[in-house]
């Protein structure tokens, strides 16, 4: 007889460690003072989105370089529901999730009748119609932009000191709730035919995957995940405008840096990948336009030097896997002795 | 005896990490027609692709003219005078059949062949040469394949797989032009799974077996019971 | 009516510069399914190095081609040879991710050259000649040149790609890379000359775009996005879609501008979204995507 085996020996350290992380993390408002809870929370917004972004580019091969397009949907669903509705901030977020994933259906419609590279221009030209509509919305600040009225802010909580605390948490939630919902989504039926996607859409396809559905699903899912990080960043950020909010390089240039610097099609890639680029932000950001420019190159490097990114090499090397999501078939004893 | 036109030394070559050729040898001497068979995998294919430079040997070599083109790429191997008619045809799609026969002769190596004189060989090429190549028939795309590696007037020929897919009386036809083409002082490689046509139109036999030579000589020296030990391995 | 005729007439001779931005897309996915994001950002690229020419050497932005399209094409060449033919292969990422990056690096590095400033070439009296088209209707001197200009490149690559050895040996390597080997071809080399035609149609188009309106290093992007939409909507792998394309694009933009200023650029992308729903394959298409 034999079974299926996820988990490894480096798997087991990977959860012990992650174990350790999530409670230091969760404690963090006793430890950290407000620049670094705000800075944690900023590398948790972009370690969701960047995992979603793997999730859509690294497995199911949709290559999107228009994803600001729901960041900044769910930052201004945020605003609208808040301002206009009277909606708590905190349930907008969770609110922009399922309105996400509705617009992307016919978003998808749409677009996956692009293929390839030319599906990644077509996800710009969808974020960039929805700039050009939320600066058409007067209601909204139109082109310039608007902020959050102090008043909805004031009634989020009681101190401000509370206020953050919420939003930190809120923030770590989120990332956690991202990377567990794709560990789970890779660990079911579907992970396997996205995993077979990943390595072979053809022999996937040949193989009776109906490639189109899963692509259709994950789309829609990514969507919804990140309208919701959205939504969170512009709450944090409490300004909203149509160049931030749909801004190419801040939702997608740096999150493929994270991405393709950590190592694309794994699951660990986007967490090493968002600590390199917080890093390197905070080391490099005074030079400005030249600090983009190394990134830029970087990011061509690692591409061409080591496709699979840092962790890549690492799992090569090593055979290391964070987080049980592989699949060996283990035989029993008795086969063993063959 | 002088040194052969050809002279592949004992090469393996790999697929990644799958070894598809163990130490070939073969000759080829100016003037000769050399047929290789072998079943279904046994690395006839693979051994022309690593002649012409699509892919190349991790050990030993290969020398044409005296030279070795073991690690040359191919756009190099053709213009020294290698040619390989690929196996299933493979003419462009985008182009005529005239074109397809023009951009054989990319190489601009001087010689005999000229597009006149494969339309002399190959009348039907002409009537059709305005044509896009699919539109031929399966014989007529082997002649405009046969006709487009002749552009580049080779010394060597390499063929693959030329009876593939096509009537037997059409594979006939095709064959009887042959002597008329290696008439040229032309030599030829002929890999063939029509063990009868290949037997009849060489005079010297290599027979490959999973990635080996089985058995190698003269073509009217072999006995059918030799060849199928070596095809079949029984 | 008059104004109505102004307007789309406008639009069809923007359509022109569409159309080149399209082609030399066009072609290097034709040749080689590259697609390039950093395509919009060489156009501004050659806005930059024409600017460097006309105000060092005092040259007037046409005469400028003369240094400003070998430059380019120089660029290209070395470009491909140097780095993108070490993405190319079946995994669709690298090619897509190293010209993103590209695209990133261009952008900065102008901003670190040039600052963010707008700049414009000056064409001196050609930009203010205009004469009557038709009682009411008028046309700019420039934008017409730059509308014959885009026919004149558009049917020069046409009978570049198909009646002469270089194009055979653009479709042969796009058709099938090993046999294109087999014939002498050197792909290295044809995707590196394919890559520098490209970039000599982004050379003319980006001095006319510079001609025509203030830049900055940050327009790349829009500029690529449009040229994409015209080759969509003119059809994958047709040359002459790409006119069609441009045209289409511009037209649906100069109608969008004259009902709202706002809505100019939204009306571009409505209408190719519409194509993409109606007509997916576009108008002329060529190859299926």
């Amino acid at each position: 007889m034999s079974t299926v085996q996820h988990a490894t020996r480096s798997s087991h350290i990977g959860i012990a460690i992650i174990a350790i992380g999530f409670v230091v993390l969760t404690a963090a408002p006793a430890w950290g003072d407000r620049n670094t809870l705000r800075l944690l929370a900023e590398l948790f917004t972009y370690l969701a989105l960047a995992s979603l972004w793997n999730l859509l580019a690294g497995y199911a091969g949709l290559v999107s370089v228009g994803q600001q397009a729901f960041v900044g949907f769910g930052g201004y669903l945020l605003f609208a529901l808040a301002m206009l509705a009277g909606v708590h901030p905190i349930a907008a977020i969770f609110i922009a999730g399922p309105v996400a994933a509705l617009l992307a259906v016919p978003v998808a419609a749409l677009i996956f009748r692009l293929r390839g590279a030319y599906f990644a221009i077509g996800t710009w030209v969808v974020a960039e119609v929805f700039r050009l509509l939320a600066s058409q919305i007067s209601a909204l600040g139109g082109g310039s932009g608007i902020s959050l009225p102090a008043a909805v802010v004031i009634a989020m909580a009681p101190t401000r000191q509370i206020r953050e605390f919420e939003i930190y948490w809120l923030a770590l939630g989120l990332a956690v709730m991202v990377l567990a919902a794709i560990v789970v989504l890779l660990r079911s039926r579907h992970g396997l035919a996205l995993t077979a996607l990943r390595d072979n859409e053809l022999a996937a396809q040949s193989n009776g995957i109906d490639v189109g559905r899963i692509k259709l699903i994950v789309y829609v899912l990514v969507a919804a995940g990140t309208a919701m990080v959205g939504a969170l960043i512009f709450l944090m950020k409490l300004r909203i405008s149509p160049d931030t909010a749909f801004s190419v390089n801040d939702w997608t240039a740096f999150v493929i840096f994270i991405v393709v610097v950590g190592g694309i099609g794994r699951v660990e890639g986007p967490v090493i990948g968002t600590v390199i680029f917080f890093v390197m932000r905070q080391t490099l950001a005074d030079l400005g336009s030249l600090y983009l420019l190394i990134m830029g190159a970087v990011a061509i490097v690692v591409m061409l030097a080591a496709p699979k990114g840092l962790w890549g090499l690492l799992a090569d090397r090593f055979g290391w896997q964070a987080l049980p999501l592989q699949r060996r078939l283990v035989l029993e004893p008795k086969e063993k002795r063959l | 005896m002088s040194t052969p036109l050809l002279h592949v030394t004992a090469i393996d070559a790999f697929y990644g990490d799958f070894q598809a050729l163990f130490g070939v040898s073969l000759a080829v001497e100016a003037g000769q027609v050399v047929a290789v068979i072998g079943a279904n995998g046994a690395g006839k294919s693979t051994l022309l692709r690593t002649i012409a430079g699509l892919m190349h040997p991790r050990r030993g070599d290969i020398a044409f003219d005296g030279a070795s083109i073991a690690q040359m790429p191919a756009f190099d191997v053709v213009k020294r005078g290698v040619a390989l008619v690929p196996e299933g045809r493979r003419l462009f799609p985008s182009l005529s059949v005239e074109e397809n026969l023009l951009i054989g002769g990319q190489s601009k190596r001087p010689g005999p062949w000229t597009l006149q004189r494969i339309y002399n060989l190959f009348p039907v090429l002409a009537e059709r040469r305005h044509l896009p190549a699919t539109s031929l028939s399966g014989g007529q795309q082997q002649m405009a394949a046969i006709g487009r590696a002749l552009m580049s007037n080779p010394r060597l020929m390499l063929c693959d797989e030329i009876s593939l897919g096509l009537a037997p009386i059409i594979v006939r036809d095709i064959y009887a032009r042959l002597p008329e083409i290696a008439g040229e002082g032309l030599s030829l490689v002929i890999v063939e799974q029509d063990i009868v046509q290949a037997l009849r139109a060489a005079s010297h036999v290599y027979c490959l077996q999973e990635g080996r030579v089985a058995l190698e000589g003269e073509a009217k020296g072999l006995t059918r019971e030799a060849i199928s030990a070596a095809y079949f391995g029984v | 009516m008059t104004l109505w005729l102004n307007i789309i007439l406008q639009g069809v001779l923007i359509g022109g510069l569409y159309a080149m931005f399209a082609a030399g897309l066009s072609l290097i996915f034709g040749v080689m399914r590259l697609v390039n994001i950093a395509h919009g950002d060489l156009i501004v690229l050659a806005a930059y190095v024409a600017l460097m020419v006309t105000t060092g050497l005092g040259l007037d932005p046409l005469t400028s081609l003369v240094l400003v399209v070998p430059a380019m094409a120089l660029i290209g060449y070395a470009l491909q040879r140097g780095l993108l033919n070490r993405t190319l292969g079946d995994d669709l990422l690298p090619p897509l991710l190293v010209t993103f990056g590209l695209s990133i690096i261009i952008q900065n590095g102008l901003l670190e050259l040039f600052t963010a400033d707008s700049r414009k070439l000056q064409a001196g009296t050609l930009e203010v000649l205009t004469f009557q088209a038709l009682p009411g209707v008028w046309v700019g001197a420039l934008p017409l040149i730059q509308f014959a200009v885009a026919v004149v490149v558009i049917a020069g690559l046409q009978i570049l790609f198909y009646k002469t050895a270089l194009g055979r040996a653009f479709r042969a390597t796009s058709d099938d890379q090993a046999v294109a080997q087999l014939m002498g071809l050197d792909t290295r080399h044809v995707f590196a000359m394919a890559m520098s035609l490209s970039l000599a149609v982004v050379a003319i188009a980006g001095v006319f775009l510079a001609v025509r309106a203030n830049f900055d290093p940050s327009i790349g992007p829009a500029r690529l996005i449009f040229g994409f939409e015209a080759v969509i909507i003119g059809g994958l792998g047709s040359l002459w879609g790409t006119l069609i394309g441009g045209v289409i694009l511009g037209v649906s933009q100069a109608i969008g501008a004259q009902i709202d200023p706002g809505w100019q650029l939204l009306a571009g992308h409505i209408a190719f979204l519409v194509i993409l729903a109606l007509r997916p394959q576009g108008f002329f298409p060529k190859v299926s995507h």
